[in-house]
């Protein structure tokens, strides 16, 4: 895989240092070859092509580049891409199946969970690692589960319904 | 946005990663958490030449209390391992306090305890938890390990007593003599934003008696305050609502606090005195535990 960057002028782009990683994202293998400095985020979107991880505010605050890194939510603007050297990611890509949408999908879709969409995918992945962590979710444990995740529409009380609407259909199914 | 340029490496042992510190210099960082290192250097604030990943270093990610009661944190230990820990629960009420109230609970599952004592924001909650405990930092380099002080640690807002070539493997917070309560509480406008005001206070009781204080001040000054005076206050006696309201007004003078967009001074020095109340009468009445000690408040 090649990425190709802006030149900024700041570049002496024979030296970049470029590290050869291998993950997993989204159950499929990957060689890339990265400078150091590249950034999760941008390995995934401009790497990868996964642009359904959206960065927002680039310094650590919105959450809308949030992605599970061996099954842990991170915020993938602050973490190196190198970093992913032998560790499995999971985006918003990952959710869906072949022909049915997942159940946080879902949710959003019932209870209206987005309006612009733009912070969804991150409040989908921080969700989903909430749930797999704690399956039955009070209304207060899904908003502080939620709070490093910012949305300018909403006033999150739809997330919030969405995300209950999914723990309880994964519980039924998993009951099921 | 993108870091300057460096030189990555990720070592695999503590002293690889001395070696690679030491041949860096002034111009190499560690990253463990990144949570405050990496947006620093996206925003050029930081612009280290040589990065030593300690990630891949094995045997960091510990917190675990030695048989005397000494609680270890290992460099790797992120802040989410301390808020889903049932030692702390049990056994430190002030950390367990403050561990649900850093930043936010996705930069919680990266961000270590012993990153934040090194990053030496003033505005870092974990400077003043350890401070009223007592704790301190172990520092490893290539002349052997030493234990520092967190009353010495810090040396000003950002900067701490480490040489260029050493790392801090771990905190270490030393045992209670008695019956240890206390707690944090923190005051911010939102999740993830900076302290407004944050108040660490830790005791330990024998009996009804108050054989050992540490209260400490986050987000009042230029760097982490201890207010000693106002833990003396509280020595040698049984908590009252006298000796609460001494240390509280202690406390608030202690504090150094500036106006600013988050509030006035005066209004700060007021949370500092109200907070150190809270805390010390959840002690007084037996509650004092992370639930109790503990909260964030909003500020209207």
């Amino acid at each position: 895989m090649t990425l190709v960057y802006s030149d900024r002028g700041d570049e002496a782009a024979a030296e970049a240092p470029v590290r050869r990683i291998k993950f997993t994202i989204n159950g499929q293998k990957k060689i890339a070859e990265v400078e150091p400095r590249l950034l999760l985020s941008h390995l995934i979107r401009q790497g990868v092509g996964l642009t359904g991880t959206h960065m927002g505010c680039d310094t650590t605050n919105c959450g809308a580049c949030t992605v599970l890194v061996d099954g842990k939510a991170v915020k993938s603007c602050t973490m190196l891409a190198v970093q992913a050297d032998g560790h499995t990611i999971e985006t918003v890509e990952g959710l869906a199946g072949a022909s049915e949408l997942h159940p946080l999908q879902e949710g959003f879709r019932e209870e209206h969970g987005l309006q612009c969409g733009f912070c969804t995918p991150g409040m989908m992945m921080a969700a989903k690692a909430l749930l797999a962590a704690n399956p039955d979710p009070t209304e207060e444990e899904v908003r502080w589960a939620l709070s490093g995740n910012l949305c300018r529409c909403t006033g999150y009380q739809n997330i919030v319904k969405s995300v209950l609407w999914a723990a309880e259909k994964l519980r039924a199914q998993s009951a099921g | 946005m993108y870091p300057s340029r460096f030189r990555y490496e990720a070592p695999r042992s503590l002293n690889e990663a001395i070696g690679l510190l030491a041949d860096g210099g002034d111009e190499a960082k560690v990253l463990a958490g990144g949570q405050s290192l990496v947006p620093l250097m996206k925003l050029r604030f930081a612009s280290p030449e040589l990065i030593v990943d300690i990630n891949n270093v094995p045997g960091l990610a510990y917190h675990q209390a030695d048989a005397d009661g000494t609680l270890r944190i290992g460099a790797l230990c992120r802040h989410s391992d301390l808020e889903h820990s049932e030692l702390l629960r049990s056994t430190q009420p002030t950390m367990a306090a403050a561990a649900p109230l850093i930043a936010d609970p996705i930069v919680r599952n990266r961000g270590t305890l012993v990153g934040s004592l090194c990053h030496a924001d003033p505005q870092g909650d974990w400077a003043s938890v350890v401070l009223s405990l007592g704790g301190s930092v172990v520092a490893q380099g290539p002349r052997g390990r030493r234990t520092i002080s967190m009353t010495e640690f810090v040396t000003g807002p950002f900067e701490n007593l480490l040489e260029p070539d050493e790392i801090a493997v771990e905190a270490v917070i030393p045992p209670a003599q008695g019956t240890r309560s206390g707690g944090y509480l923190k005051l911010e406008r939102r999740v993830g934003d900076f302290a407004t005001v944050g108040v660490a206070v830790s005791i330990e009781t024998a009996g009804e008696r108050v054989t050992k204080a540490g209260i400490a001040l986050t987000g009042v000054g230029g760097s982490t305050i201890a207010a000693t005076e106002a833990a003396a206050a509280l020595i040698g006696r049984p908590l009252t609502e006298e000796s609460i309201n001494a240390a509280a007004e202690l406390a608030a003078q202690a504090a150094r606090p500036r106006t600013d967009h988050r509030g006035s001074a005066e209004y700060k020095r007021h949370m500092v005195s109200t907070f150190v109340k809270r805390i010390l009468s959840g002690a007084n009445h037996g509650r004092a535990s992370s639930g109790d000690g503990g909260g964030t408040e909003r500020a209207a």
